[in-house]
């Protein structure tokens, strides 16, 4: 609860943080492994062919 | 402001798909630059593309085989919504560039919103629901897992995508069906749409948006209101595309932060600032 009564000009440090956190994860866990195989590509389905 | 906006828009837009050789060769960029994701809607397979597509990244990792929490698509969005909210819309997006400008042509009575607009802002978080990461997951196909947000009705995929690549590949060009015509008849309707209408696939469809729009109300970048200054005359509403009043402009997840405001405000009570 007092989290959320917090002053919320400074929510936006748990975001980054969370964020920073997020991204170690999905790099322990292969995301961005997953990401690039599918971005390099080319993507039929984005293309309206697949 | 507005000068300063376009400059940045178009310049991140050039740098964002900067891969010329791709635009040439019918090819996309493959370098390790694709392992990160650009914060706006821009199709990884837009020829000119250097980094991924954040809403595309999250439906590859939806459609993985053994469900797993995107965490790695998951942790862009913290990071660019926390810092900058829907500014990304306003000032970083580049399929929110080609809407801008298409409202620019002076043709049509401009307008700020369809018919029932407060009902039909939802539909970006139906999208982001049902075409993102549901239909992603199950509905289409049954368990096929397809990208379904970008398989029937990414307008960005088309035109930054398929348009460049099927005008430079032949092989491609070659396979063209009715899907993409589909596509193509959704990315006609909005693009003409634009003209009229300020930003439509950001006001009602983009899952983008409704992802950023979360944010905006304690994002480090933000539009300040001074209340006590404010002489309650109208203008920053009036001049508002997507037709916010002084009091709604900060903390609505509707606002992209283009800064009409700001700069229609006589008494200079709103600034474009850190929180």
């Amino acid at each position: 609860m007092r989290f959320w009564n917090h002053d919320p000009s400074h929510l936006w440090r748990y975001g980054v943080l969370a964020g920073i956190l997020c991204i170690g994860i999905g790099l322990m866990q292969g995301d961005f492994t997953v990401i690039w195989q599918k971005a390099v590509m080319i993507c039929l389905e984005c293309i309206g062919i697949g | 402001m507005k000068n300063i906006r376009l400059t940045i828009q178009l310049l991140f837009t050039i740098l964002t798909n900067g891969y010329l050789y791709g635009f040439l060769s019918g090819k996309i960029c493959q370098g390790r630059s694709k392992y990160a994701c650009v914060p706006g809607l821009n199709c990884y397979s837009c020829p000119g593309a250097v980094a991924s597509c954040p809403i595309g990244a999250l439906q590859a990792l939806l459609n993985q085989n053994g469900f797993q929490i995107p965490f790695g698509v998951l942790g862009f969005f913290f990071l660019f919504g926390s810092l900058l909210g829907r500014t990304v819309c306003g000032w970083l997006c580049p399929f929110g560039l080609v809407q801008d400008l298409l409202h620019r042509i002076p043709v049509f009575q401009k307008r700020k919103r369809l018919p029932f607009h407060r009902i039909l802002i939802y539909g970006k978080y139906a999208v982001l629901l049902f075409l993102v990461c549901i239909g992603s997951m199950f509905l289409f196909g049954g368990f096929a897992r397809i990208p379904a947000f970008c398989k029937y009705l990414c307008p960005s995929g088309t035109l930054l995508g398929a348009l460049p690549l099927l005008s430079a590949n032949g092989l491609l060009r070659s396979q063209i069906g009715g899907l993409f015509f589909w596509k193509l008849g959704i990315l006609i309707v909005i693009l003409v749409l634009s003209v009229k209408i300020f930003r439509p696939f950001c006001q009602y469809l983009c899952p983008l948006g409704a992802i950023y729009g979360w944010f905006n109300r304690f994002s480090l970048v933000q539009i300040h209101w001074e209340e006590e200054a404010c002489i309650s005359c109208g203008a920053c509403q009036k001049a508002c595309p997507v037709d916010l009043s002084a009091h709604e402009i900060s903390r609505s997840p509707e606002c992209i932060r283009c800064g009409r405001c700001v700069s229609a405000c006589p008494a200079r009570c709103l600034h474009l600032k850190k929180m």
